[in-house]
């Protein structure tokens, strides 16, 4: 597998050549290629189902790819033993879409949990590690609530807390702007662009809200029925007059993503009243 | 889909009326109206030759409506008749036309419908028997491996959870386990007493509750008490989590789940079934002791005195040391539907049921081969 490594430019921090992966029959990615420079921010935009989240569980090693190469800071993720994954999972931090806190710590030991379970610093150090990492996101007065008592978007920030708790190299944001209202949205948006450039982080986010995500993104993958069907800065995007760009820009109901899932003829299953 | 707000409670009737040689569409077409149409239209007499439909005294119309004015029509033409409706609301054309224009559309091949036979059931549901105890052996393999490396390395062992595992499986089972046993031996000392006293043998009364309590029910009313209250508290709360992404989050950070979670419940649970066991053996004994002490006179001192010369250490080690297995059983199922959660909240619900029904059925199938293993080994005669 030696001669199969590629050599990834010092400014890219992950990259994926010829991705495949299928869960069962359905084919999720075939022969996706996707660098992420280091630094800045990139996008994956697509529409739901189309395995976003599957292809950062990819890049985090809880996921095996079936096919080609995923390449994370010069280590091929997908040929890594447990112990050098969890070693690598360590420098990367995942926002969950579910924001995922321990139900039964409070915000504090939520954000201490990582640093607790890696380092074996004084109490005072965590202590402080803990308020800074609070600090930055807003929440240093929640630290004694419980995540039941949490709104959406302070979950979200709490989780954020803990992501960068371990001061890692990258983040992936897993759909950070659904299901939030407007104001949290505008918080987060603001919280994932200066953490990126103050802690000088490299950042992967997952979304469907084009506006919020075209607003910070350096570079955007637009990924559609297992293919990156488009990709360029937000201005160029902007420009682009793909189908897909138009489908998924305006909106519209129909178009290369179809309103109908794949299905049998309407009338074969009038008839027989079942589906086969 | 409905286009006519005229009483939803009460509708009327839908049907085809003839007067006056024209046919009269009356009462409101919809899902509430429709009910029994098509058996009072299959004995409705059609004339011969071109038939007419007035719709103008339909009252309100929806999408099951056109569908059975779409299929009457239909129908009569396919009888020989040329059928057509008149008069109806443009509104209502529109929505006809629709439901016309959709059920061509997607006129393709009709297959015929098949249901799968009885072997293709069986095969399919044999199948999905064999793919969980598949996964049930990776499951045990991947502790395997991260048990190992703990034993290696005891330090890395999380002892305040597993302590707390022994503490809530083991010393707050402590008065259930204790309760059924005791009543468990009383019934079977009761049950078997009555017919010892028939033949003079009441002190066998010793023999038979000190060896069926100790080699066979005592443990395994323990293991069915905790495969019921912490096997699936296991299961529920692994599945909580997994629902909650909690666990792909500490995969994230850096922790496998397995040490974290799997490990000290498993280890804490060997610790606590046994001593559970052991709890159980003696309050079944006294359950015992108290029947033969007030049914067939032998007082609390025989009882004991009789103990050691029927029950050979054989027969208690083999009791108790069949329990860490039936703990091992409980923690892995438990734990294994907890980790087979996906998706929503009934996914708990149903993989926390499994875990309960499959220990059970295993501690039962694996009590039944050692008793089958090792016989009546120890018993003296």
């Amino acid at each position: 597998m030696q001669s199969l490594r590629v050599l990834a430019p010092a400014d890219l921090l992950v990259t994926v050549r010829g991705l495949s992966f299928s869960r069962g029959e359905r084919v999720i990615f075939e022969q996706v290629d996707i660098d992420i420079r280091r630094g800045k921010i990139t996008a994956i935009m697509g529409p739901s189902g189309t395995g976003k989240t599957t292809l950062l569980n990819l890049i985090g090693g809880l996921l095996q790819p079936a096919a080609g190469s995923i390449e994370v800071d010069g280590e091929r993720v997908d040929e890594l033993g447990l112990t050098e994954i969890y070693r690598l999972r360590k420098r990367m931090g995942m926002l969950f879409q579910s924001s995922a806190l321990f139900t039964d710590l409070s915000v504090f030991e939520n954000v201490a949990f990582p640093l607790r379970e890696h380092t074996a610093l004084p109490e005072s150090i965590i202590h402080t590690l803990v308020l800074m990492k609070l600090e930055a996101v807003g929440l240093r007065g929640a630290r004694d609530l419980f995540p039941s008592e949490l709104s959406g978007g302070m979950a979200r920030r709490v989780a954020l807390a803990r992501a960068i708790a371990l001061d890692p190299m990258m983040i992936m944001y897993d759909e950070p702007f659904a299901g939030q209202d407007p104001i949290s949205m505008g918080v987060l948006v603001k919280l994932i662009r200066t953490l990126n450039d103050a802690l000088g982080l490299t950042s992967i986010v997952v979304s469907h809200d084009i506006k919020e995500t075209a607003s910070i993104a350096d570079y955007i993958y637009l990924i559609s029925n297992g293919r990156v069907v488009e990709q360029g800065t937000p201005a160029a995007l902007d420009r682009s007059t793909s189908p897909w760009v138009e489908q998924f820009v305006h909106g519209l109901p129909d178009g290369p993503v179809p309103f109908h899932y794949p299905a049998p003829p309407y009338e074969a299953e009038l008839l027989t009243g079942s589906a086969l | 889909m409905k286009q006519n707000g005229s009483g939803d409670e009460s509708a009327t009737a839908a049907d085809i009326q003839a007067s006056d040689g024209a046919f009269y569409c009356v009462g409101d077409w919809t899902l509430e109206g429709i009910e029994d149409l098509d058996k009072r239209l299959s004995r409705k007499h059609w004339p011969d030759g071109a038939i007419e439909v007035d719709g103008s005294r339909i009252q309100s119309f929806d999408t099951t409506g056109a569908l059975f004015l779409a299929d009457t029509l239909s129908d009569l033409r396919q009888a020989g008749h040329t059928a057509q409706v008149a008069a109806l609301r443009p509104e209502y054309q529109q929505l006809l036309e629709l439901v016309i224009e959709r059920k061509q559309a997607d006129h393709g091949a009709s297959k015929p419908a098949k249901k799968p036979g009885l072997l293709a059931e069986l095969g399919r549901y044999t199948w999905s028997k064999v793919q969980h105890a598949l996964g049930l052996l990776a499951f045990l393999g991947e502790t395997s491996v991260v048990l190992a490396r703990s034993l290696l390395q005891p330090s890395r062992i999380r002892w305040r959870q597993l302590f707390a595992n022994v503490e809530s499986a083991g010393l707050d089972a402590i008065p259930i386990v204790g309760l059924l046993s005791f009543l468990i031996g009383l019934v079977i000392a009761y049950q078997g007493g009555n017919q010892l006293r028939y033949y003079g043998a009441n002190i066998f009364i010793v023999d038979l509750v000190s060896l069926t309590m100790l080699r066979e029910l005592a443990p395994l009313i323990a293991s069915i008490i905790v495969a019921g209250r912490t096997g699936s508290a296991f299961a529920a709360q692994l599945g909580a989590m997994q629902v909650n992404e909690e666990i792909d989050a500490l995969r994230t950070i850096g922790i496998n789940p397995f040490a974290m979670l799997v490990l000290p419940k498993l280890l804490g649970l060997c610790i606590a079934l046994p001593l559970l066991a052991l709890f159980a053996d003696i309050a079944s004994l006294f359950g015992g002791m108290v029947v033969a002490r007030f049914l067939l006179e032998i007082s609390f001192a025989d009882f004991i005195q009789r103990l050691p010369i029927v029950v050979t250490p054989f027969s208690f080690l083999f009791g108790i040391g069949k329990t860490p297995v039936f703990a091992l059983i409980i923690a892995l199922v438990g734990c294994y539907q907890g980790f087979q959660v996906h998706g929503g909240a009934d996914s708990v619900g149903r993989q926390t049921t499994e875990s309960v029904v499959q220990s059970i059925f295993l501690v039962i199938i694996v009590d039944a081969i050692f008793a089958v293993l090792l016989g009546t080994k120890g018993i003296r005669r």
